[in-house]
């Protein structure tokens, strides 16, 4: 059951900069979507349609369906935002800034609410400091603890782990992962591709406005992914042997590994193998992997580029 | 369906603000007030005879809260909108289920407010230097507070119209503080020759402070009621004005 419903929405801003170019798009309820695409391509302009912090210029959107037009004060009041850039007021305590928070939705006072979030996001010791006086991971959690004020159906986090410290990232996944245990449909942008591999349940790449691909992150694994075999050489090499330019293989910048990518099914590895030791090339180790979506993503967006359509 | 609850928080949010800077929001207007008193009703107030029953001393008081009234409810609550917007958090009430009615009526209601006590401590404090009995208390409250509301609206139109601070203040410090110099604070409008006379009788203000001193004494230049009437056209005018802005987003939505 799709629980966002975007039809051709296009924002093109007063300087005449087309943000959203007739963009379609369908979130399901409780899915984890993931948003990716490089800076500037639309994805918080998308966000901020939705939320209504940015007017559209064209196109509907509905949400649990209700049109966030007409009927704003339902869809905002079921959507929690996490926005991209640390925006605080930094001279109210993290409490307080819930309080108000809250309180602008609508809704009473809670403070069970207040102390099982700041708890879960590890603030509470610190509920009653200034805003201002916190780290930026800090501050980061604490817009997070902010959309979470309305207890919302679905939750969007632009950007969230921009700036937190790598240990934290986890314990805010961990969050996010119980978040939508419980029900909630989270959409995020990341540029941590292993982020959007690790969360997602399905893959939306925007470019320059445009959706150009939307797959299940299984599917898009599968079908775009190559795979990767690693070789660790025991000396590093300057280049790759004449001999071996038959293969699609590429050596990395200090010389000690080299990469083949293949599609899976594809045979010939006894065979390179069996090549690279006639150069008298000795091996250390041999690994294969699955390309990652760094990868994948990386050669979408080349490919969009030059044929413009996908 | 109204969002009371939101509308409420902000109230809030704006009078709590308030009392973090109380210094500079209440004490240091009452002072301003005294020293008025001193310097004007004191040394200059003994040259300047007024008619009727009220000294010099009770003629000013209406003029000083008017200008408090309107100069405090400006301010408040330009900066009351200006500084979410400045700080980028103007999208917690754009992403909240809120729009113009809770948004404009929150921040200035409270601005509104806040002069209001502004225009009472104002009061109070001339209560030490002369006796002021109210010859209609409903009708200063009223006026006064329908006053302080208007300006509190023009505050919000500045506070969303304003790319920076220079010109977030730049209305308060050169319109509005001439006006209500000139609007007759310190001075009957007949002490003057007849062309400022003129003059004076186009300053919106005039009329404000001229209003204020009916509820007060019971006696003024002009007619009250076309002043009530006016301040609350300014105030549908100005109400239009902050709801058209909501409707395109000027100020506030990308
Ligand atoms: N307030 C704005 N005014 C004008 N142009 C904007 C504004 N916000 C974003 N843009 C433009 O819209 C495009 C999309 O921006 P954005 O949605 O922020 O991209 P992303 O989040 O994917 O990095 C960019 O070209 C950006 O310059
Ligand atoms: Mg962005």
């Amino acid at each position: 059951m799709s629980i966002i419903n975007i039809q051709n929405v296009t924002k093109t801003f007063p300087e005449g900069t087309k943000a959203l170019d007739n963009v379609s798009l369908s979130i399901n309820d409780g899915e984890v979507f993931a948003l990716l695409g490089p800076n500037g391509a639309g994805k918080t302009t998308l966000i901020g349609v939705i939320a209504g912090v940015v007017q559209k210029t064209d196109g509907t959107i509905t949400v649990l369906g209700k049109d966030t037009v007409k009927d704003y004060r339902q869809t905002r009041g079921t959507i929690g935002l996490v926005p991209q850039e640390i925006q605080v007021d930094i001279f109210l305590s993290i409490k307080k800034t819930l309080e108000y928070q809250r309180g602008f939705f609508g809704k009473r006072k809670n403070e069970k609410l207040i102390e099982k979030t700041l708890k879960a996001l590890s603030l509470w010791d610190k509920k009653d400091a200034p805003v201002g006086s916190l780290s930026g991971g800090m501050k980061r959690r604490v817009l997070i603890a902010k959309a979470l004020m309305n207890e919302p159906k679905i939750l969007f986090l632009d950007e969230p782990t921009a700036g937190v410290d790598v240990e934290l990232r986890k314990g805010m996944w961990d969050y996010v992962k119980e978040l939508k245990k419980n029900g909630t449909t989270i959409i995020l942008t990341t540029h941590y591709l292993e982020e959007a591999e690790m969360m997602a349940d399905r893959i939306g790449v925007i470019n320059k406005g445009k959706i150009i691909l939307v797959e299940e992150k299984k599917t898009l694994m599968k079908k775009l992914g190559d795979k990767t075999l690693e070789i660790t050489l025991d000396t590093p090499i300057q280049k790759i042997p004449e001999k071996l330019t038959q293969y699609n293989l590429s050596l990395t910048k200090d010389g000690e590994k080299i990469t083949y990518r293949y599609k899976p099914g594809q045979t010939g590895i006894t065979k390179l193998l069996a090549n690279i030791k006639e150069c008298g090339i000795s091996l250390k180790d041999v690994e294969t992997r699955e390309t990652s979506l760094e990868e994948i993503f990386l050669s979408l967006i080349d490919n969009n580029n030059e044929t413009k359509t996908i | 369906m109204i969002n009371w609850i939101g509308l409420w928080t902000i109230f809030r949010k704006e009078i709590e603000r308030t009392r973090t800077v109380i210094v500079q929001s209440i004490i240091a207007p009452t002072l301003t007030t005294a020293l008025y008193f001193i310097v004007f009703g004191a040394a200059v107030g003994n040259q300047i005879t007024t008619t009727g029953d009220v000294s010099y001393k009770q003629f000013i008081v209406p003029g000083l809260i008017m200008m408090a009234l309107v100069t405090n409810a400006m301010i408040a609550s330009a900066s009351g909108i200006y500084f979410p917007r400045f700080l980028g958090i103007i999208t917690d009430l754009l992403a909240a289920p809120m729009d113009f009615v809770e948004i404009t009526f929150g921040y200035t209601i409270a601005a509104a407010v806040r002069a209001t006590i502004i225009g009472v401590l104002i009061y109070l404090t001339a209560l030490f230097f002369t006796p002021l009995p109210i010859a209609h208390p409903l009708f200063v409250l009223i006026f006064g507070f329908l006053s302080a509301w208007t300006f509190a609206c023009l505050g919000m139109i500045m506070g969303l119209w304003a790319k920076d601070f220079e010109r977030l203040f730049l209305i308060p410090s050169i319109v509005l503080t001439p006006l209500t110099f000139l609007g007759g604070v310190f001075y009957k409008i007949d002490m003057l020759p007849p062309l400022w006379q003129k003059i004076t009788m186009l300053n919106p203000i005039f009329y404000m402070i001229d209003g204020l001193r009916y509820g007060f004494f019971g006696i003024s230049s002009t007619n009250h009621c076309v002043a009530l009437s006016a301040i609350t056209v300014t105030l549908i005018i100005t109400l239009t004005i902050i709801k058209h802005f909501f409707t395109i987003g000027y100020g506030l939505r990308k």
